[in-house]
């Protein structure tokens, strides 16, 4: 790891003119990605843009619109949220699954999403759950859906010069449950197989909807929408549910790596869909 | 079983170094900083096989900051001669290419050269400007590929000893060896039931948690001062001195506590490169690995291929075995199939027996010792191939063990005959334990067994006591404490002085401070250590009754030391009362021990383990698990059970998840403790133990080393369980989750 630069902005705007005064500057939150990628030599920069002080990007608030989550808060502050834990809690689930302690402690939604990596826990689940970007840049906000935001692995749609300032999430309806359910080979401190995050919407015994999402099973974490789409007006049962999960195993394009074959990762996106849209489900139970 | 009453062995006194540990006080080799020091950084091979054409380092040096580069070309050029380690013999030429490359490079992460500055950022700066020209070379990465005809050839030089005669053909088989009893067709004719597997194993690292480090500094006045993290300070001492070809009195090496080693700090990598750097730059130099340098850099343990045939009676009698086991050396020969070779069949007592053995070089980094090195690999072929012949006989599988278990007398298909062992004992201890009976309830779940041996090694130890005159005494060994082998070493001193454990106080010294002491390795601390200071007391013993004889004017034949009271006729005085007058009765007592046993004796363990294998991910959860060690004597049980524990979970490691993965072009891709998947806390069960004590007759107080057999039947086990709990019998490790259920799905068609 070579020199570097740090200044750490306290506004937004602040943010934009650091990053404009230094082209090869890099985005720091928690640092848990960014940090092991600048040791490893993955990564390098001349500047370190600190965006922790700013406090839209730290700010966790739910309100009518939904719940809004700055890019850099760390999981921690997530699920110890009253909000979060009592309207979202398949989020505050994943803000607890993401790394240990002393890695929640610091790592941020924001940075998982971010970092673009195809394995990130927290994409699949805020696709699931509709969340969407805001961005800041110099040319003013724009706002993305997640689904959109991850380009390639490692690559997501900010210009040059823009960075995310939040996360936001509707309201969760009447009826709705999700929940994210990942596979590693170790209980812990694991990068994903695979992983299915689910959102469903439950009414009179039928789904009204549902989104479905994979990690690790193409360059970028993967929305099957005809997955979610064809279970909207099933009946709730093992049929429909075996229906979405195989459709979501027919979408995903895993290759063979160290972590596992792609044949066994198609196979498991089956499993962990039907995992995940179960959890949902009885979530979804409990919530009307 | 051990019988005899101590009062100081068989307790559990707290540890010397305990506090220093768990306040983070104690001296690691990376906590040593000297004055000017400098900080190294190697640049490694980007490619697993290459001729180094060309080594530019101007642009390195032109770096400000840059203090001495240093490459092959720097180190002494002299004969190659045969190194004696202690735990083996290795010519000196693969000791100097190994830490730096020369020609070749054999491995990717292969040292070719290093830099000196006066901050880490500088040093890998410079490193990085070093321009190296390879001219790449086709590499071979498995053992069956590399003993293929028309294989790349790693060393030209490398003629195949064949059945102990050199041969003068030049091929990627170092050796090839075979040892025989019996008649095998003979034995094989008389079977009723065969079976025959091949198994294979992947490499896999010790995963120690302290990558290595060395600070060096070449003084002045030609010593060479050297502080580092390693299992045997006289071996780092020894191997320095060869490879910069000074004599081992210039060398001084002072080992700091170290953070585990498993057999892998046994090698030495740094400390002549930090020495070259040392006396080019005229300052201290310090080099640590980070941990892709330790998994690149240093010697894992070797993957192997491993057929296995074994032939039973209908009566339950094992009648044949015959094994054909090639491993992986890595980049130099030294594959640890010896000693896989002498354990492969050793738990059982088989007439008829035939073992080849395979040495065999491949682009990977050199191989090194892992706790019981090459009996892992060999007792899980052969265990799983005894429980599927327990299983065809419609035995139980401990009790076809028991009826066909190794015994005093049993004759070793390399050799020797076995004296007093505690097979029996151990697989008795594992039936009667309440977890074999215990009923398994639920789906998918299985339970496995399978028992291992380990010889353990003697070789030389050294061990000197002085008395205070308030009672205590110093002990110095010379033996680095990886498992608490300070306080087992003191307390059979203390043991015999008749005092407290805590009133001996345990030094590991430098290569200058105690005599020459062999590796922290084999087992052998407790073993040999032990014993070395078991006969210093009694040199202390000897003299303290002379003491006490001239205080009490009587012969020193009629003075007797019990429970550390000195008695003659009906005077008494303590050991502590003593020792405060020694100064009138002649000055310090000093006393000396050092041993050198040809010999251990061997210790068996076994393992009995339930797993839930989930049928749709392929993931084995290790539910319960038992591990069954008989220790001679154990000294510290706590210690002994420490042992079984970490060797249990580290056997668990290596056979579910474990294992370099590795591109086609000889890349690790998982060189990080993120990928490389060793088991967490929350991937193991509490690991239940039972200490066996079947005395040594060798060792004065019985001990057998428990380092190491407890690593040997984990995979073993933990396959059988999986058969029976998924009815798929996996015969390559690691038996990892796509690995199971790719198994559970080609079954169901
Ligand atoms: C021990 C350990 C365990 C881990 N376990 C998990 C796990 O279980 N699951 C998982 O998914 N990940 C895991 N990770 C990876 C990492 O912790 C997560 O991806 C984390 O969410 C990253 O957040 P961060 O705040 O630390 O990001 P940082 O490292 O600060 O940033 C990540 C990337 O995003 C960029 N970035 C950050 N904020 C912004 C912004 N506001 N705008 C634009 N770009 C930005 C950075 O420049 C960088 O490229 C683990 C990491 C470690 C070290």
């Amino acid at each position: 790891m070579k020199w570097f630069d740090y200044s750490a902005p306290e506004s937004v705007s602040g943010a934009i003119s650091a990053l404009a005064a230094h082209p090869r500057a890099r985005i720091l939150a928690g640092g848990t990605d960014l940090l092991v990628q600048m040791r490893a030599g993955r990564k390098e920069t001349d500047f370190i843009v600190d965006v922790k002080r700013i406090p839209e990007l730290n700010e966790i608030r739910y309100d009518s619109d939904g719940l809004t989550v700055g890019a850099s808060a760390p999981c921690y502050r997530l699920y110890a949220h009253a909000d979060v834990a009592a309207r979202y809690p398949s989020l505050a689930r994943l803000a607890a699954l993401i790394g240990g302690t002393q890695i929640q402690g610091r790592a941020s939604i924001g940075g998982n999403l971010c970092n673009a990596a195809p394995s990130a826990d927290a994409v699949p689940l805020l696709i699931a759950l509709g969340a969407r970007c805001r961005i800041a840049g110099q040319a003013g906000e724009r706002e993305v859906v997640v689904e959109e935001f991850c380009t390639a692995p490692g690559v997501n749609v900010l210009g040059p010069g823009e960075f995310l300032v939040s996360l936001l999430i509707p309201p969760p309806a009447p009826g709705s449950g999700a929940h994210y359910e990942r596979f590693i080979p170790r209980n812990e401190m694991d990068i994903a197989v695979a992983g299915a995050g689910a959102s469903v919407v439950l009414e009179d015994g039928h789904f009204r909807s549902a989104r479905i999402a994979l990690a690790s099973v193409a360059p970028t974490p993967l929305f099957v929408r005809e997955a979610g789409d064809a279970l909207a007006g099933k009946p709730v049962n093992e049929e429909s549910i075996n229906e979405a999960a195989n459709l979501a195993r027919d979408a995903a394009r895993p290759i063979s790596d160290m972590r596992a074959p792609a044949e066994y990762r198609r196979r498991l996106c089956a499993v962990l869909t039907r995992r995940a849209l179960t959890r949902a489900i009885e979530e979804a139970r409990g919530n009307r | 079983m051990s019988t005899q009453e101590y009062a100081v062995l068989g307790t559990r006194p707290v540890r010397h170094d305990g506090a220093d540990k768990v306040t983070g006080r104690a001296i690691y080799g990376a906590d040593i900083h000297l004055a000017g020091l400098l900080q190294g950084a190697i640049l490694r091979s980007p490619h697993a096989h290459a001729r180094i054409v060309r080594i530019d380092t101007r642009r390195a040096e032109a770096l400000p900051g840059v203090k001495a580069v240093v490459t092959a070309a720097d180190l002494a050029v002299s004969q190659d001669r045969i190194v004696d380690l202690g735990e083996g013999d290795t010519p000196l030429s693969y000791l100097r290419g190994n830490v730096l490359a020369s020609g070749k490079v054999l491995y990717k992460g292969h040292a070719v050269a290093a830099v000196a500055a006066a901050s880490l950022h500088v040093a890998e700066e410079a490193a990085s400007l070093i321009d190296v020209e390879y001219e790449p070379l086709p590499c071979v990465l498995t053992t069956l590929d590399a003993m293929r005809e028309d294989a790349p050839i790693l060393h030209d030089g490398l003629r195949t000893t064949e059945f102990g005669e050199k041969t003068g053909r030049v091929s990627n088989v170092a050796e090839h060896f075979r040892h025989e009893l019996g008649d095998v067709s003979a034995g094989f004719a008389e079977a009723d039931v065969v079976v025959e597997h091949e198994f294979r194993t992947a490499t896999v690292h010790q995963g120690y948690i302290e990558p290595h480090t060395a600070t060096v500094l070449w003084n002045n006045d030609g010593r060479i001062l050297v502080w580092c993290s390693t299992q045997g300070a006289f071996v780092v001492r020894d191997v320095t001195a060869c490879i910069l070809d000074v004599p081992v009195s210039r060398v001084k090496v002072t080992p700091l506590e170290i953070g585990g080693g498993f057999g892998g700090k046994i090698p030495v990598y740094l400390e002549p490169v930090a020495a070259l750097l040392s006396k080019k730059s005229g300052r201290p130099v310090k080099i640590t690995m980070t941990r892709r340098d330790v998994f690149e850099g240093t010697g894992p343990t070797p993957g192997s291929v491993i057929r296995v045939k074994m032939g039973a009676r209908k009566d339950g009698r094992i009648v044949a075995a015959q094994a054909w086991m090639a491993y992986e050396a890595g980049a130099y020969p030294g594959a640890m199939v010896g000693p896989g070779a002498m354990c492969v069949f050793a738990a059982y007592d088989i007439a008829n027996v035939v073992v080849d053995g395979f040495d065999v070089v491949v682009n990977k980094p050199s191989t090194a010792a892992y706790r019981a090195p090459g009996a892992t690999n060999a007792a899980f072929a052969t265990e799983s191939v005894v429980d599927e012949l327990a299983e065809k006989l419609g035995l139980d599988p401990l009790e076809f063990r028991l009826k066909n278990a190794a015994r005093e007398g049993t004759r070793r298909a390399d050799g020797p005959k076995y004296p007093r062992i505690g097979c029996v004992e151990v697989i008795e201890a594992m039936k009667n334990h309440p977890h074999y009976s215990a009923p398994l309830e639920g789906p998918n779940r299985g339970r496995g067994v399978a028992i291992g041996f380990w010889f353990n090694a003697g070789l030389p130890s050294s061990c000197t006591l002085s008395v205070n005159a308030d009672g205590s005494v110093n002990l110095v060994e010379g033996s680095t404490d990886i498992g608490g082998t300070r306080t087992s070493v003191a307390m059979q001193a203390a043991e015999v002085l008749g005092i407290g454990a805590e009133d001996v106080r345990p030094e590991v010294a430098d290569t200058d401070s105690v005599g020459f002491t062999a590796v922290t390795g084999g087992s052998r601390v407790t073993f040999a250590t032990g014993w070395a200071a078991y006969e210093a007391a009694q040199d202390v013993v000897r003299q303290m009754k002379e003491r006490a004889a001239k205080l009490w004017e009587t012969d020193a034949a009629s003075v007797t030391l019990d429970h550390g009271v000195f008695r003659s006729g009906d005077r008494s005085m303590t050991f502590r009362d003593l020792a405060a007058r020694l100064g009138e009765t002649g000055g310090p007592v000093t006393g000396r021990g050092a041993v050198n046993p040809r010999s251990a004796g061997g210790s068996f363990s076994g393992c009995i383990a339930d797993v839930q294998v989930d049928p749709e991910t392929g993931k084995v959860d290790v539910l319960r698990f038992t591990a069954v060690q008989d220790a001679g004597k154990a000294i510290h049980p706590a210690y002994v059970e420490g042992q079984m524990q970490g060797g249990s979970a580290q056997g668990i490691g290596w056979a579910l998840n474990e294992e370099y993965h590795m591109s086609p072009d000889g890349a690790m891709q998982n060189a990080s403790l993120l990928d490389y998947r060793m088991p967490t806390a929350l991937d193991l069960p509490m690991i239940d133990t039972v200490i066996v004590e079947v005395p040594n007759p060798i060792h004065p107080f019985g001990v057998r080393g428990v380092g190491e057999a407890n690593i040997v039947p984990p995979p073993a086990t933990l396959a059988n369980a999986i058969y029976h709990a998924t009815g798929v019998r996996l015969r390559s490790l690691p038996m990892n989750p796509p690995a199971v259920a790719e198994a559970i799905w080609s079954k169901e068609g």
